[in-house]
């Protein structure tokens, strides 16, 4: 459920009796209603499931959550206790067959 | 989104003197009487003009060299009938082009039938022999005979043309959905989905606006050019239409009991296009194109090929983007960008916008 | 596109993956609610990236699986009404009733139509004024608002030709039926990352508590799922069983204050039969009594509605995780995206559509062969 996306909101304006902007994703511009966003701006981004925005992305949130994100496993080059851990997770019961037809070990 | 995006100025049009008195079709322009005739004197003569045409016979005649011929018949239904990047009329065109020139055929003559509503706009129909006559000139094909019928209001939806190509086979060249090789290197002549984005760009209920355009265009030039310097290192040619590029590989895999495999990251999208792709969850690889060709060819051909394409002004995004294995037969299968597999399936019915 | 492919990076992707492997020292069951996060990771083959002990179990989070065979056959009558314009998304054209789809009553001469927003319908019903045009209003927690502000909109403008026939399903108390179930096997949940940004996150501490069962917050591009799959495992390793938020650029703990105002306003809670599952208590949400004249189930009246399930459906022991699609017999065989026999096998979010499309009908050693031999034959 919930195909929602980003897009960046480029105007706003009352349309009878809705507040409309115009977002645009990624070079595609759709009519947005904004009324459940009262508080966005112009050059905010917006996630946006049919039609309505739903909440706003907060940017430096995302910039916190890339870096993180970057950061990760560049510390980390032992991979020595990885074939272990790797057996230990698998003794068990390997269901990772996409098939679902694997038996239990 | 007006409701003809893309379509000429209809106010501006000059109409010729007859025709004036009918500013929209009615039943009599389809019987074969004194209207028909002056839609064909006024209106279909000027914009095709050629000698086999003016003979106006029950048939067309003409003269070719002796060798294969090959054929091809496609309907056009769509809606809207003038989109950004084209037309129905050009479409017509080209769509029959497109089928007789990677079938390693030169196109030459074309028939074209209309099957018109009564009360279509006549200024309408004749922005749509125009954009007929145009792709004609520039495919450098002949619209040599033609039939025109009228529907009942109701009955249709404006305006259904049928084209039927004719064009010379090429000695030596050998191409069709079976003789794709374990081996061979697959590539595709530019973006994908742009037509069908388009489309979906003015499609009642899911219009948005964007600068993406159909990429409806005639291919058989940039195909003379690839077949004069590969030749028989050309294996397979398909324009990947409706169902997109995923459907043309399936049937490819299947015809010639090969597995074929791509490399996601390597397909050319439009920016735009994946985006509109993403606000309505569609996958790119499933939406109709117009004005593009893939080729499987030999290995050692590839890089010439890809050379030939990206001189030619609608190959400039051409790319390799994956290969016939042994494996998997009768599948197409994906590298994705997270170094994952994944089968893709022919597409079933239309692909519809979804939220989930 | 900025603040989506970004979170697409296939070599961050493979770092978190890597994490997940260092840290993972026993077989964990997780399960993702939405049918969007379903998608997303068959699509990128999330599952694949994965230890072999994390096993991913795929919930019940499509609520165009889950919506129920009667209503689906209430849609198809209205929509073979003359005089109707039936609106609906995509998803839902193709989901089988006891006697064929939305398809097929387009086909023999219905006015279906497929629109982007609800806003469209409600355009339609005014530019329509002697035309009854109903809206289906399907979906979870995140949709609610979108069909809300339609009959809000529907009602200041006066319109007396809209209608909304509605089938709101709310994911708490399903994750609470889950839990509940006999032989339950999940051991930590990946929350529905849009169906939080309307709702926020207040709703699962008590849940979280309840099953002592951790629960993370999640979006639906590959890193956000496999960041989601780490701090499921990291919690699961500690015992701990809190509510973690991994989706915070969108997501927080109150949600969206006018979008909950509103739907307070105009729906009010049920109980809701899931397709394939049964009846949930208080899983769903109607419209209430100051909006009623708006709802089409009131407005249209059918009755003689007798559905029929194919027997061979074992659709909703796949929804509630007791069985991958590939362990129902008629799976690939009776049952295919092209004759689907139940609604799991419709609408691609199905994990049963997923499984099939994506290639899940290979065994392990062919989908890892199929790119064997990428590097060499690319480049020969």
């Amino acid at each position: 459920m919930c195909l929602a996306i980003p897009g960046k909101v480029e105007e706003i304006s009352v349309e009878n009796d809705l507040r409309i902007g115009r977002v645009n994703f990624g070079g595609v511009v759709k009519r947005v209603c904004l009324d459940y966003v009262p508080e966005i701006q112009v050059g905010d981004y917006a996630i946006v499931h049919v039609g309505f925005a739903i909440s706003q992305v907060d940017e430096e949130s995302a910039r916190k959550t890339l870096e993180v994100f970057r950061q990760m496993g560049m510390l980390d080059e032992e991979l020595a206790d990885e074939a272990e851990q790797f057996a230990r997770a698998a003794a068990v019961r390997p269901s990772h067959c996409p098939d679902g037809s694997c038996e239990p070990q | 989104m007006p409701e003809n995006a893309g379509a000429p100025d209809f106010a501006n049009w000059a109409c010729p003197l007859p025709l004036k008195d009918y500013p929209a079709i009615v039943m009599g322009h389809g019987g074969g009487g004194k209207l028909g005739n002056e839609l064909v004197e006024h209106l279909f003569l000027p914009a095709f003009r050629n000698p086999e045409l003016e003979n106006l016979g029950d048939a067309a005649v003409f003269e070719v060299a002796s060798g294969k011929l090959a054929m091809s018949t496609d309907s056009f239904v769509v809606q809207p009938l003038f989109f950004p990047g084209g037309s129905i009329g050009a479409l017509a065109v080209n769509g029959t082009v497109n089928d007789l020139a990677v079938s390693g055929a030169e196109p030459k003559f074309l028939s074209a039938g209309f099957i018109l509503e009564e009360g279509f706009a006549l200024n309408q129909l004749a922005a749509i022999v125009e954009a007929m006559a145009e792709a004609a000139r520039i495919a450098g094909v002949r619209i040599v005979t033609g039939d025109t019928k009228v529907v009942e209001r109701g009955h249709g939806d404006g305006c259904y043309i049928n084209t039927t190509g004719v064009g010379q086979l090429r000695a030596g060249i050998l191409v069709g959905p079976t003789r794709a090789q374990h081996g061979d290197a697959i590539l595709v002549s530019g973006t994908m989905g742009d037509h069908g984005m388009a489309i979906m760009s003015v499609r009642e209920g899911l219009e948005f606006e964007s600068p993406i355009r159909s990429d409806c265009a005639a291919l058989n030039h940039m195909i003379a050019d690839v077949l004069a310097a590969a030749g028989d290192a050309v294996h397979v040619m398909r324009d990947p239409t409706r169902g997109g590029l995923a459907s043309t590989l399936n049937e490819i895999a299947i015809s010639s009991n090969v597995g074929v495999e791509i490399d996601e990251m390597k397909l050319p999208v439009r920016f735009e296009v994946q985006s509109a792709c993403e606000l309505l969850g569609l996958d790119p690889v499933y939406v109709a194109n117009e004005g593009k060709a893939v080729f499987f060819v030999a290995p050692s051909a590839a890089d010439r090929v890809l050379e030939i394409l990206r001189a030619h002004p609608l190959g400039r995004e051409a790319a390799r983007i994956g290969h016939v294995t042994e494996q998997h037969k009768r599948l197409l299968v994906a590298r994705t960008a997270m170094g994952s597999n994944r089968v893709i399936p022919t597409q079933i019915g239309e692909q519809l916008p979804r939220i989930c | 596109m900025k603040y989506l492919t970004e979170f697409r990076n296939g070599e961050i992707a493979q770092r978190i993956a890597h994490e997940i492997a260092q840290i993972a020292t026993r077989p964990w069951k997780i399960m993702e609610v939405c049918g969007g996060q379903t998608h997303s990771i068959i699509k990128n083959g999330i599952d694949q990236m994965l230890p072999p002990g994390i096993e991913m179990i795929h919930g019940p989070g499509c609520p165009v699986c889950v919506t129920p065979l009667e209503l689906i056959d209430k849609a198809l009558a209205i929509a073979a009404q003359p005089g109707v314009i039936f609106c609906s998304f995509g998803d839902m054209l193709r989901v089988p009733g006891t006697q064929g789809d939305l398809f097929q009553v387009k086909g023999r001469g219905g006015d279906v139509r497929i629109v982007y927003s609800p806003l469209d319908a409600v355009e339609l019903a005014q530019k329509n004024p002697d035309h009854q045009v109903v809206f289906f209003g399907v979906g979870f927690e995140t949709t609610a608002p979108a069909n809300a502000m339609s009959v809000h909109l529907a009602k200041r403008r006066g319109l007396k030709n809209f209608s909304l026939l509605v089938s709101h399903v709310l994911v708490p108390p399903a994750i609470e039926a889950i839990l509940s179930s006999p032989g339950n096997q999940v051991q930590a949940f990946l929350l529905a990352g849009h169906v939080c940004s309307v709702m926020g996150f207040w709703e699962y501490p008590p849940i979280a508590e309840k099953f002592r069962i951790p629960l993370v917050v999640t979006g639906f591009e590959p890193l956000d799922l496999l960041e989601g799959i780490r701090r499921a495992v990291v919690q699961l390793e500690a015992g701990t069983y809190a509510v973690d938020n991994a989706y915070a650029r969108v997501v927080n703990f109150e949600g969206n204050h006018p979008a909950q105002k509103l739907l307070g306003e105009v729906f009010e809670v049920t109980d809701r039969a899931w397709r394939g599952i049964g009846v949930i208590p208080k899983s769903g949400w109607r419209l209430n009594d100051s909006y009623r004249a708006f709802d089409a189930e009131d407005r249209f009246q059918i009755t003689g509605i007798h559905t029929e399930e194919s027997p061979l459906c074992r659709s909703g022991d796949v929804l509630r995780g007791a069985i991958k699609p590939a362990g129902c017999p008629a799976f690939g065989k009776e049952c295919t995206p092209r004759h689907p026999l139940g609604a799991t096998m419709v609408s691609s979010e199905g994990a049963c559509a997923a499984y099939f499309n994506y290639g899940r009908f290979l065994s392990a050693n062919e989908l890892a062969e199929a790119g064997s031999a990428w590097t060499e034959a690319a480049h020969a």
